[in-house]
């Protein structure tokens, strides 16, 4: 079993653009007629839908951006009758930032069928049981790869995120073959299997799928070699579906986007101008068979290159490497999305000064995510249980509106470092940008 | 008509104190006595010094966070036993202890306590029934 489905997977490029643009022109005029802020958006643009006659047009649609689908909350962009919709998934983050993503049961399939396509590519097949360790509920993880394995016909370990001691039970017990989990939880499997005398060669996994953070080649080859295993990149975001809108294949050189189901484009993030194949900028996404949330434009913020060039695989999509960083300030921190804006907004709230600088790393395979806070006067006082009160308060605080907690610091004022007068607001020592070697130039 | 301590927040690094200290000695400010709260990450320097109004002053203006803080400061006597005195009236008083330090006068057979504790009045109203007597920021001036 080479292809989850061998005629869209490998379709001749020409054939590909054909079929995108007649999905474009059908899904144009949906949008249009259904969602009210993107016809807004076309009108001031001066486009309609009769403008739209193929791929070669997309370019003069507007862009979507996340804010537009944050002001839209929670429906703006519902582009069916709601009773139309099975689901939604939603983004972390505040209630002010959520998204929130419709799936009609067209659009579930459709989303199951993607992730599926990433199983069989790498090496999934019905014998092969799937242990889904990625977060289940809101978070598109868990219900994505889950609805995959269900549509290979894999048996599927529903285990969600965390308990440690059960996922190793379950993998050992069950036979686990395929792990599908954050790149970082998968490092911490595996040591967490070396403590308890587990070697590599003695669990039965033999590929592992990872996502939501980015990662990179050096830790890839790491968890291959503390599984014992093969390690496949997969990317997606709840506004296009979420994972499998691109996913890697046994060559291990980039992930291919679905395009019978997504164009993808290459923008300057600065003037939205579209870039040559070839180019590095923003990724955008236009969605052709989604009913009941379907963005035309979304910008990923995600900044990476797009490839056509053949694939030792047979599949005939192009290619992305892995996001190289990007285009706002987002940073993805245990997979989960954090905005520094967000941090401001917990601090002033607090009555702190936004005088803060967030700190991430990694360490041993998992992030460190730190917070420091400048102190004022009136927060000092002469002992250590009151500054260590306001610490865990804060964190408390953070945690609640961001999903992870972080350790805060309280510091002295002015001793956050400063560059023309403001405080630096983010040191990311990752060094998670891998270069794609398999690029040619 | 109490002793009052001052604190001042330090960041753990390397000099933090040193600077502080030459802050103190350029504005000629003679410590008493001081002690260190310190943690992985940051210290509380406490302080009893010759003129708090002063020592407030140049810290600020250095950017530091400094408090003012009345505790309790009690003289004993600068014999063995005389501390563990002091502390079991506190304790038959139920009185918790958040922290303490302790200094020798140059010239007197005396020693002092300074100590921190929720309820200053009834700390105070214990000791002097006890028999001890409490020192002010103007007895620390005179040492």
């Amino acid at each position: 079993m080479r292809y989850f489905q061998e005629k869209a997977e490998t379709m001749p490029v020409s054939e590909i653009r054909k079929m995108q643009s007649e999905k474009l022109v059908k899904q144009v005029r949906h949008v249009y007629d259904h969602v009210e802020p993107y016809r807004r958006k076309m009108d001031a643009a001066g486009v309609k839908p009769e403008d739209i006659h193929g791929v070669e047009d997309l370019h003069r649609l507007p862009f979507v951006s996340k804010d537009d689908l944050r002001e839209e909350y929670p429906k703006g962009f519902l582009a069916v009758p709601q009773r139309d919709c099975v689901r939604i998934q939603s983004t972390s983050g505040t209630t002010g930032r959520r998204v929130v993503a419709f799936y009609t049961q067209h659009d579930v399939d459709l989303w199951e069928e993607c992730c599926a396509r990433a199983i069989v590519a790498a090496g999934g097949t019905p014998d092969d049981v799937v242990q889904v360790a990625y977060g289940y509920g809101l978070f598109t993880g868990g219900a994505g790869l889950n609805g995959g394995s269900h549509k290979v016909g894999c048996l599927t370990l529903p285990m969600s995120s965390g308990n440690t001691d059960r996922q190793i039970q379950f993998m050992m017990d069950l036979g686990a073959t395929f792990l599908c989990c954050t790149p970082s939880y998968a490092a911490y499997l595996a040591e967490s299997m070396k403590e308890r005398g587990i070697a590599p060669e003695q669990n039965p996994l033999k590929a592992g799928i990872f996502g939501a953070e980015p990662w990179t080649e050096e830790m890839r080859q790491a968890i291959e070699k503390s599984l014992g295993i093969k390690a496949y990149d997969i990317y997606g975001l709840t506004e296009t579906s979420g994972p499998g809108v691109a996913f890697e294949c046994q060559a291990q050189q980039g992930m291919h986007i679905n395009e019978d189901h997504f164009i993808a484009e290459i923008i300057d993030p600065k003037t939205g101008e579209v870039l040559p194949e070839g180019s590095k900028g923003e990724l955008v996404f236009t969605s052709l068979d989604k009913e009941a949330f379907p963005l035309l434009r979304y910008r990923t913020k995600d900044i990476c290159i797009l490839s056509r060039q053949k694939c030792s695989c047979g599949r005939s999509f192009i290619r992305m490497t892995k996001p190289m960083g990007r285009s706002d300030d987002m940073l993805i921190i245990r997979g989960v999305n954090v905005f520094p804006s967000q941090i401001e907004t917990v601090l002033l709230k607090e009555g702190y000064t936004p005088n803060y600088q967030i700190v991430v790393d990694r360490v041993n395979n998992s992030d460190t995510f730190d917070i420091l806070v400048e102190m004022d006067e009136e927060m000092f006082g002469d002992t250590v249980s009151a500054i260590t009160g306001r610490e865990k308060a804060l964190v408390a605080a953070m945690r609640s509106m961001l999903g992870i907690g972080p350790a805060v610091h309280l510091v002295a004022p002015h001793s956050i470092e400063r560059s023309e007068g403001k405080a630096v607001r983010v040191v990311d020592k990752r060094k998670l940008i891998s270069e794609a070697k398999w690029l040619t130039k | 008509m109490a002793l009052n301590q001052l604190s001042v927040f330090v960041d753990n690094t390397p000099g933090a104190l040193s600077d502080i200290a030459e802050v103190l000695a350029n504005a000629d400010i003679n410590l008493r006595a001081l002690s260190i709260a310190d943690t992985e990450r940051f210290g509380i320097l406490r302080m009893i010094v010759s003129d708090n109004r002063m020592a407030v002053s140049v810290l600020k203006g250095k950017g530091y966070i400094v408090k003012e803080t009345e505790v309790v400061g009690v003289k004993i006597g600068d014999q063995p036993g005389k501390m563990a005195e002091a502390l079991k009236v506190l304790d038959l008083a139920k009185i918790n202890l958040e922290y303490l330090y302790a200094f020798c006068a140059r010239t007197e057979r005396h020693a002092y306590l300074v100590i921190r504790v929720e309820d200053n009045a009834k700390a105070e109203e214990v000791l002097t029934a006890a028999g001890f007597h409490m020192i002010e920021d103007a007895d620390v001036a005179k040492l």
